[in-house]
């Protein structure tokens, strides 16, 4: 008769283990959804700032006419992209001439002197801010479901629900982490 | 997160614990000595224990309200100071917080700042108009990681409850004592000498007990300021943003008028620094600030938590733990990201004025710039529909 007890009291203590555990892992992998759709939200709001800032510095930064719509051009085909490797592609893309354009903004005093652009500016790093936090945060969760999900013993319930292996979020073109160049020309 | 998270509330709670101790044994020694026959011991436990839960539930109920309206601090909206707020929510993407924290200013010229709120939930970060005024984008970005990471590893929760508890343990030695030297008229017959003793052991403990619990609050305070200064540089990766941050704060001399010993944790620096005191000393809730940019810089190689865990051993010489083992194992070196490059105010006229200026933004003051080069501040309560420039006398509309 104890013997029962003492049985069916280890049964339910894993029961709720296995609940505990599958609950952390469905926690865990709405987290990274949730900081993927961060930095949905992030470049959203880039593609929103830029004509502004086209239009704001279109008078002033006459050498760089190129830039300016090399960037116009980008952000078409960031809007456009359809799938996720187009689209982080052509971002990277668009952070690169952001970042080139932010640069280049150092050689007109006329226009770091207008209050319009420095708030303007301020949004601006704001929010290439906010894309790289957002895509770092996203990492972070990954990490986590991830270490959570190849861990003992989370790992077998991981195996008999099928939870799968999350991507990170790396920027592809190595290129792309250096500083931006700029030429004055 | 989530790991360290863990960790940390199994390593608070030993604090916790002990202090709870120290509030039941208070308990415990004062109603044994005032009824040693009948149940006083067990009433004195209960009534210590009241004490802290009722005082807990005012604490986290409206703790954060209690601390703001003590500060002074004001809620402000993003047109007040749209960097602060820009921060704010990079911090809080940072972070994978959900929810935007509410931000207030604390008209001070003091450079300082806090944060409150029991959860991420419902997180609230205050900084002061001085601190606003001197920090470029990438320390004020330090300061505010550091406040957030308060938050996220539950400090605030954990502070105030080990601070309520603290506050009971001074109440009750304190009503104690009065009660003793005052209520010697109250005749207590029958009590033998082993009353007496107890009595004794009570009056030593009713001296001793808030000393404890201070102590053992300080202790707990400084190892979460390291634990935030960790987190911080994790969420921004530029650990000297928040290094030359702690730099000019700690060149401030002027004091928190509205800060004290117990909601001191709270803030980023200790408010309440007294000149010619060592700031090491035990009763200091936080560590002292040059040790703090000292293993800030000295962090290579990586903006993980492990990095700034080997900087702490490599620049204190101690081998304490400060960051949690279980979540060294799996960080990653995460690589240090560039400035941002946005300058500050540097000479003090400049911040000074800066500073003046927020202040007035905070109370709702509209500013209008005059052709002339004239800034015409003008209070809320104007009321008239225009105004004239003092300087070359243009009408303005007030809108």
């Amino acid at each position: 008769m104890i013997a029962l007890w003492i049985i069916l009291g280890i049964v339910v203590v894993l029961i709720f283990m296995v609940v505990g555990m599958y609950n952390a892992l469905i926690r865990l992998r709405n987290q990274v959804k949730n900081a993927w759709a961060q930095i949905d939200v992030q470049l959203k709001r880039r593609h929103d700032l830029i004509p502004n800032l086209i239009e704001t510095v279109k008078g002033y930064m006459v050498h760089e006419r190129q830039t300016l719509e090399s960037i116009t051009n980008a952000r078409a085909n960031a809007m456009s992209a359809g799938t996720i490797s187009d689209k982080i592609k052509a971002e990277g893309e668009l952070t690169n001439l952001m970042g080139r354009l932010q640069v280049a903004v150092e050689a007109y005093p006329d226009l770091k002197a207008n209050q319009n652009f420095l708030a303007l500016q301020e949004e601006l790093t704001s929010t290439e801010n906010k894309i790289s936090y957002s895509r770092q945060s996203y990492n972070d969760q990954v990490l986590f479901y991830n270490n959570k999900k190849q861990t003992f013993p989370t790992n077998i319930i991981a195996g008999m629900f099928n939870f799968k292996d999350e991507v990170f979020f790396e920027i592809q073109d190595q290129a792309e982490k250096a500083v931006p160049k700029v030429s004055f020309s | 997160m989530w790991e360290i998270i863990k960790a940390n509330q199994r390593k608070s709670f030993f604090l916790f614990t002990l202090m709870g101790i120290v509030l039941i044994g208070l308990g415990f020694v004062i109603g044994w000595g005032y009824d040693p026959q009948g149940g006083g011991a067990f009433i004195g436990i209960i009534v210590a224990l009241l004490i802290f839960g009722i005082m807990s539930l005012v604490a986290v109920k409206s703790g954060a309200k209690i601390m703001l309206s003590a500060s002074n601090a004001k809620e402000v909206t993003p047109d007040v100071h749209p960097q602060l707020f820009n921060v704010v929510e990079e911090m809080r993407i940072a972070a994978g917080m959900t929810k935007m924290p509410k931000v207030y200013i604390i008209n001070t010229d003091a450079p300082n700042a806090f944060a409150a709120g029991m959860s991420p939930d419902n997180a609230v970060v205050a900084v002061t108009a001085g601190l606003l005024a001197r920090m470029n984008r990438d320390e004020l970005q330090g300061v505010i990681a550091h406040e957030m990471s308060h938050v996220v590893n539950r400090d605030i929760r954990f502070m105030t409850l080990a601070g309520v508890m603290m506050g009971a343990i001074v109440i009750i030695s304190e009503v104690f004592l009065r009660s003793l030297f005052l209520g010697a008229g109250r005749g207590r017959k029958g009590g033998g000498q082993g009353q007496i003793i107890i009595m004794i052991i009570a009056l030593a403990l009713a001296i001793l007990a808030p000393i404890m619990a201070q102590l053992l609050y300080f202790a707990i305070s400084r190892k979460r300021e390291y634990l935030a200064d960790a987190s911080a540089v994790r969420l921004t990766r530029y650990p000297e943003g928040l290094a030359s941050a702690l730099e000019k704060i700690a060149s401030n001399t002027a004091e928190m008028p509205m800060a004290n010993k117990v909601t001191a944790p709270m803030y980023i620096c200790n408010p309440l620094k007294k000149k010619g005191m060592k700031m090491s000393d035990l009763s200091s809730t936080h560590p002292p600030i040059s040790e703090r940019i000292r293993i800030l810089r000295a962090m290579a190689g990586g903006a993980g938590l492990a990095n700034y865990q080997k900087a702490f051993s490599s620049v204190t010489g101690k081998n304490k733990t400060i960051i949690p083992g279980a979540e060294l194992n799996n960080q990653e070196n995460p690589e240090f990201r560039e400035t941002a490059g946005m300058a500050a105010f540097a000479d003090s006229k400049t911040t000074a004025r800066t500073s003046h200026d927020i202040m007035m933004k905070v109370d709702n003051y509209t500013f209008i710039n005059c052709d002339c080069g004239m800034k015409l501040k003008v209070p809320a309560d104007f009321t008239g529909k225009t105004i004239d420039c003092p300087r070359c006398g243009v009408k303005h509309e007030i809108q």
